[in-house]
C-alpha cells in the first residue's frame, strides 16, 4: 500500500451517516430540541443579493424508490460568483455563508430550500464555470458522501461552455446536472432529481 | 491568489460504494464510475464557523441533555487531534458527533429498538478544533445495538462523527469505535473498508493519561483530513 509516501498521514475512512444522521446535524428532524440554534437553515442570511429562489428535489435509489433518510448538503456562492471563504475570490455579503443543511420529508423524500442564485464562479486556468450549486450527499446505505453540481437550465450558454460539464464524455449524462426550471406563485423554482442508478444515473464527481 | 488543491482522495482506504454484506448499499450505490474532477474554487472553499455558531456547553453530552440528573452510563472522554495528511492541525473546524446511549437505543423518532430512552440524554455534540486542532468531548458510552441486515446483526459501540475542515472536499463522515470491541469483526458496515490499517485508526484507544481519576474515562481519537499540495493552480480570468 505505497500509495503515498510514509511521512504522509492517511486519510480516516468514512463510513455511512446511518439511518439516525439527523440526531447529529439536525435534532429537530429527529424529534427534539437542544442547541440553541441548529446549523445551515440559513443558506443567504439577511443581506444577500440577486434573485431569490428555491430549489427542490428529490433523491431515487436504484429501486426507483426516494430515499427518505438522505441529508444533502449544499455550498454555493453569492450572486456575484465568491464563497464565503478567504481564498472564495471576494467579498460577500455580511452573514452570507453559502452552506446549507437539507433534510427530506420523511414521508416522501422531497426537499427544498430557499436561496438566491449564484453567479458564474472563476474556474481552472481562468475558464468560467456555469452558475451552479455543489451537493455532498450523505444517507444510511451511502458508504462515502457523494459529490455532484447542479446547474440551472435556464443558463444554456454558459453551460455551454463550461469546463466541468464539458469533461463528462457522455453527453447525455451531463443532463442529470441540470435543475429544471419553473415558476410557482411568484418564485423561481428549479427541481433537480437526483438518482443514485439506472439509466439516468446522476453524475457523481470524484473531486 | 493563487490557490492550492487537495490531494486526490485515496479511493483505497475507503469502503466502495458497493458493499453487499451492508445490504442497504446495494441499491444506494452508483453504478457508474465517478468522474474525475480536478480542484476549482469550488472544490477548495467551504463554510466556515465561529464561536457565535454553537455554545460552550453543546461539547459535554452529560450535561447538553440533563433534565432531572445525569445520563446512566459509562463516563467517558472523548478527544483528540483533527490533522490533515501533511500532518498538520486543522484549527477552528466544526465537529459534530451523535451516538446511542448505554443501552444502545437513539434519541430519534425512527429509532424502535426495545432498549429505553434515557431522560437526560440527547446523544449529540459538537464542538470547535482550538488553534492545535484539539478536540474534547465529554459522554456516555453507547451500547451496541441490533439491526436488520442479517438476522443476528449488531453494531459494536460507536460514536458517529462529523468533520469540516477548511474545503469541502474534505467533507467526511465516519465513526468512531472502542479498542477490545468483541463486535469489531462481525460488522458488516466496519469490514465495508477494504484496508485493515485504515480500520484500526478508526478505533480509540484508551489513554490513562487523560482519564480524570474516580470520575470518567478517556479514549483518544484522531481524525486525518485530505492535506493540500504546496504547488498552486491558475484561476485567473485568461488574458489578465
Ligand atoms: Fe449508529
Amino acid at each position: 500500500m505505497a500509495f503515498q509516501d510514509p511521512q504522509y498521514l492517511r486519510e480516516t475512512a468514512s463510513q455511512t451517516a446511518g439511518p439516525y444522521v439527523h440526531i447529529g446535524l439536525a435534532p429537530g428532524a429527529a424529534g427534539f430540541d437542544i442547541y440553541r440554534q441548529e446549523l445551515g437553515f440559513d443558506i443567504t442570511g439577511p443581506n444577500a443579493k440577486g434573485e431569490k429562489i428555491r430549489v427542490e428535489g428529490i433523491v431515487i435509489d436504484g429501486m426507483d424508490s426516494p430515499i427518505k433518510d438522505v441529508l444533502l448538503e449544499v455550498w454555493q456562492a453569492n450572486s456575484e460568483g465568491h464563497y464565503a471563504h478567504p481564498e472564495g475570490g471576494g467579498p460577500v455579503e455580511e452573514g452570507f455563508r453559502g452552506w446549507g443543511r437539507v433534510i427530506t420529508d420523511f414521508e416522501t423524500g422531497e426537499w427544498g430550500f430557499d436561496t438566491v442564485k449564484p453567479g458564474p464562479v472563476m474556474g481552472r486556468n481562468g475558464r468560467m464555470m456555469a452558475p451552479h450549486l455543489n451537493f455532498w450527499i450523505v444517507a444510511r446505505g451511502i458508504n462515502i458522501g457523494l459529490n455532484t453540481r447542479m446547474y440551472f437550465e435556464d443558463e444554456a450558454e454558459a453551460n455551454a461552455k463550461d469546463p466541468v460539464i464539458n469533461m463528462i464524455e457522455w453527453e447525455r449524462r451531463r443532463a442529470t446536472l441540470i435543475g429544471k426550471r419553473s415558476v410557482r406563485d411568484g418564485v423561481t423554482v428549479y427541481r433537480f432529481e437526483i438518482r443514485l442508478q439506472g439509466e439516468d444515473e446522476t453524475v457523481f464527481f470524484d473531486v | 491568489m493563487k490557490p492550492a488543491e487537495f490531494y486526490q482522495r485515496n479511493r483505497e482506504i475507503h469502503p466502495p460504494a458497493l458493499t453487499p454484506n451492508y445490504k442497504t448499499s446495494v441499491a444506494r450505490s452508483p453504478r457508474f464510475s465517478l468522474i474525475s474532477l480536478q480542484n476549482s474554487m469550488s472544490e477548495i472553499t467551504g463554510p466556515t464557523f465561529g464561536h457565535s455558531d454553537i455554545d460552550a456547553i453543546d461539547n459535554d453530552l452529560i450535561k447538553n441533555y440533563a433534565k432531572a440528573g445525569d445520563p446512566i452510563g459509562e463516563r467517558i472522554i472523548v478527544h483528540g487531534r483533527v490533522l490533515d495528511e501533511n500532518a498538520r492541525p486543522v484549527p477552528n473546524t466544526l465537529v459534530e458527533i451523535w451516538q446511542a446511549n448505554a443501552g444502545g437505543r437513539y434519541r430519534h423518532k425512527k429509532d424502535t429498538y426495545l432498549a429505553p430512552i434515557d431522560p437526560n440524554f440527547g446523544g449529540c455534540g459538537r464542538t470547535l478544533t482550538d488553534e492545535n486542532g484539539y478536540y474534547f468531548f465529554r459522554t456516555i458510552k453507547p451500547g451496541a445495538y441490533p439491526w436488520r441486515n442479517w438476522v443476528n446483526n449488531w453494531r459494536p459501540a460507536h460514536i458517529h462523527f462529523s468533520v469540516f475542515g477548511t474545503g469541502f472536499v474534505q467533507r467526511l463522515i465516519t465513526q468512531l469505535y472502542f479498542e477490545g470491541d468483541p463486535l469489531l469483526k462481525h460488522c458488516p458496515i466496519v469490514h465495508a473498508i477494504p484496508d485493515a490499517d485504515a480500520i484500526d485508526r478508526l478505533v480509540a484507544r484508551l489513554d490513562l493519561n487523560a482519564t480524570i481519576p474516580l470520575d470518567t474515562i478517556a479514549y483518544k481519537f484522531d481524525i486525518v483530513l485530505r492535506g493540500r499540495r504546496s504547488t498552486l493552480f491558475e484561476n485567473r480570468l485568461e488574458g489578465n
